[in-house]
């Protein structure tokens, strides 16, 4: 398992030096020279100009900067935020753990769905409640996050007033009070990101588990007088996870896509708001900071989903 | 059925495709809402920014059919407009999804080796990138330029559309290499290759015709998501500006007067919804028509 883990991460750095690539070539790439008002300011004579790009290493060959630009940071070294003067790596840190707390929350309760609804669409395919689990699976995956956000505030907030729509960090009240109200503005975002990925991955579960359902091993333990129960728990659903968890793993991207337009709903202070403010006020420094972030949480996660491939399968294991 | 002449392909793939209802079904969904677009600005000839004050905010009335937003401007009309512009991301941008995705397949599937080998890892890379922050970022990078070049519509319609397509053909890839690598074995392929055709050729006129079911699929979901994709964009306030209404342009500017005009939020979103969910009905109708292995009863 430890050579297994090893190899793992000695193929994620590949993957993670070419994000980094393209997020510099993005950025290379880029229109908008940062001294073009020195050029038109006559006080600035050309040579100082020149001068200052040169100390800057402005004019060096590209590689040479990219390897600069990519030392800077894997430091940490990612510079102050134009608008706050704070340092990128402060305020990136301080906003990760409500992104991952919020992603992780709706993570589980999309599992919790999409699990025991897959599985037992595809127990009877084609069956009422196969057909109607679909199709709302379907719908509900059409159903674009930023609509059921404002969905779910039209009912519940202003129709109904049960639930907050704005997330506040400092709660008012202390103890028990304080618990209450976080888990109470936390239930809306949870659920809009929880319900759409839900929906898609009930499909993955049904097609997944229709696909081993048929196989021979699964009549054997039939045949054998298991439990119908304990057939689909033990024997079917432990394979049919297999390819589920190499999907969730390829959602990723999307998930955090999801994230962002959440947090940018509900006002809720993760590093997806924190890009979306950063964008609309030209902060750059913290744009690149929180876009790699992005590409590093992707690839643990992608290492993560590798590992429980490695869990649930002991042939890919020890091989 | 009691004719013995085989139904050409086609004709059995719209046999095999009536059978799925709600696909039928949300194919007349679609064709009404693409004639309502591109006709409905003919029919009804309210202007898009005609301000007028006496009617901010109000629901729907028979002179504003789906009421009007903070300007009195007519939310109807809006919306045709915009849904022009966000059917036409979602199209353009999945021909550019296609184009791509079916280009790199093809050459990754026939060329073998480390070419094959290079292009796989390009795809994995870009399906591991985060995909919205990199959107984002390279909106707010290259949008100024490109309003310059193309005009401020052109621009942003041309920049749009790039960024998604560029993010949306690895699928596509992936499908396209794994046909070629099943057909270039099969005996029709080997007979062509003896009659001296050229790889070109090959690919051509033998193996892409043959690959291209699950393309067709992949493209119609491929719709679907360049339009969320778009509307999001729109939605963050990072799409098109406000003076071209897209659905998710309309969502955005909506969400700060909830309380007071629902309406304004709801008819666009449920525009979103039933053309995103009519594209994924036709899509699951088509993957069952074109898929030979899949057994109807």
């Amino acid at each position: 398992m430890g050579a297994f883990i090893l190899r793992r991460l000695a193929l994620a750095v590949p993957s993670l030096l070419g994000i980094s690539i393209v997020l510099f070539a993005v950025l290379a790439l880029a229109p908008g020279d940062p001294f073009a008002e020195l050029a038109t300011n006559s006080n600035v004579p050309p040579e100082v100009r020149e001068h200052l790009r040169a100390s800057l290493g402005l004019n060096d060959p590209v590689a040479s900067r990219y390897l600069h630009w990519l030392v800077a940071m894997l430091h940490g070294d990612w510079g102050f935020s134009f608008i706050s003067r704070v340092d990128v790596t402060t305020l990136i840190w301080q906003r990760v753990p409500v992104t991952l707390g919020l992603i992780g929350t709706s993570q589980l309760l999309a599992l919790a769905i999409a699990i025991p609804v897959g599985t037992l669409s595809a127990v009877k395919p084609y069956s009422w409640f196969d057909r109607i689990a679909s199709t709302i699976a379907l719908a509900g995956f059409s159903l674009p996050t930023f609509f059921t956000g404002i969905l779910l505030i039209l009912v519940f907030s202003i129709k109904l007033d049960w639930l907050p729509f704005v997330y506040r960090s400092d709660v008012e009240a202390t103890g028990w009070r304080a618990v209450v109200e976080h888990v109470r503005q936390a239930i809306m975002p949870v659920c809009v990101l929880g319900l759409f990925q839900g929906a898609g991955w009930t499909r993955y579960v049904r097609s997944a588990v229709l696909d081993v359902i048929r196989l021979d091993h699964v009549t054997t333990a039939r045949s054998k007088g298991l439990a119908e129960r304990v057939v689909v728990t033990r024997h079917v659903l432990r394979n049919a996870l297999i390819p589920v968890v190499t999907l969730v793993a390829l959602q990723m991207p999307t998930v955090f896509g999801g994230a962002i337009v959440t947090e940018q709903i509900f006002r809720i202070p993760g590093i997806g708001s924190l890009l979306i403010d950063a964008i609309l006020r030209n902060d750059t420094p913290v744009i690149m900071g929180v876009t790699f972030v992005f590409s590093v949480l992707v690839i643990v996660f992608n290492l993560v989903a590798d590992l429980l491939y490695g869990l649930l399968d002991p042939r890919i294991a020890y091989r | 059925m009691a004719s013995s002449i085989p139904a050409s392909p086609t004709a059995e793939a719209w046999r095999r495709f009536r059978r799925h209802r709600m696909a039928v079904a949300s194919l007349g969904v679609l064709a009404l809402l693409v004639a309502a677009v591109v006709l409905g600005p003919l029919a009804w000839r309210v202007p898009i920014d005609a301000i007028d004050f006496s009617a901010m905010t109000q629901g729907p009335t028979l002179a504003h059919p789906f009421g009007t937003d903070d300007l009195g401007q007519d939310l109807l009309a809006r919306m045709l407009y915009g849904g022009r512009i966000s059917l036409a991301v979602g199209f353009a941008a999945m021909a550019m999804a296609v184009v791509v995705g079916v280009t790199v397949g093809a050459v990754a599937g026939i060329s073998r080796g480390p070419v094959d080998a290079a292009l796989m890892w390009l795809t994995d890379l870009f399906l591991s990138l985060p995909q919205l922050p990199l959107l984002l970022l390279v909106i707010y990078l290259f949008r100024e330029q490109l309003k310059g070049l193309f005009g401020p519509e052109g621009g942003v319609f041309i920049l749009i559309v790039l960024v998604i397509g560029c993010f949306r053909w690895m699928q596509v890839a992936r499908l396209v290499r794994a046909q070629f690598f099943s057909l270039r074995e099969r005996e029709f392929v080997e007979a062509a290759r003896a009659l001296g055709a050229t790889p070109w050729r090959l690919t051509w006129r033998h193996i892409l015709p043959n690959a291209l079911g699950p393309v067709i699929v992949a493209g119609t979901i491929d719709v679907a998501a360049a339009i969320i994709a778009e509307s999001t964009l729109s939605f963050l306030g990072l799409g098109f500006p406000p003076d071209i209404p897209t659905w998710g342009r309309l969502l955005f500017d909506s969400k700060d007067h909830l309380d007071i005009a629902a309406h304004w939020a709801l008819f666009p979103g449920a525009a979103i919804f039933l053309t995103v969910m009519a594209i994924n009905f036709v899509g699951d109708g088509l993957r069952d028509a074109l898929d030979p292995r899949r057994v109807l009863s």
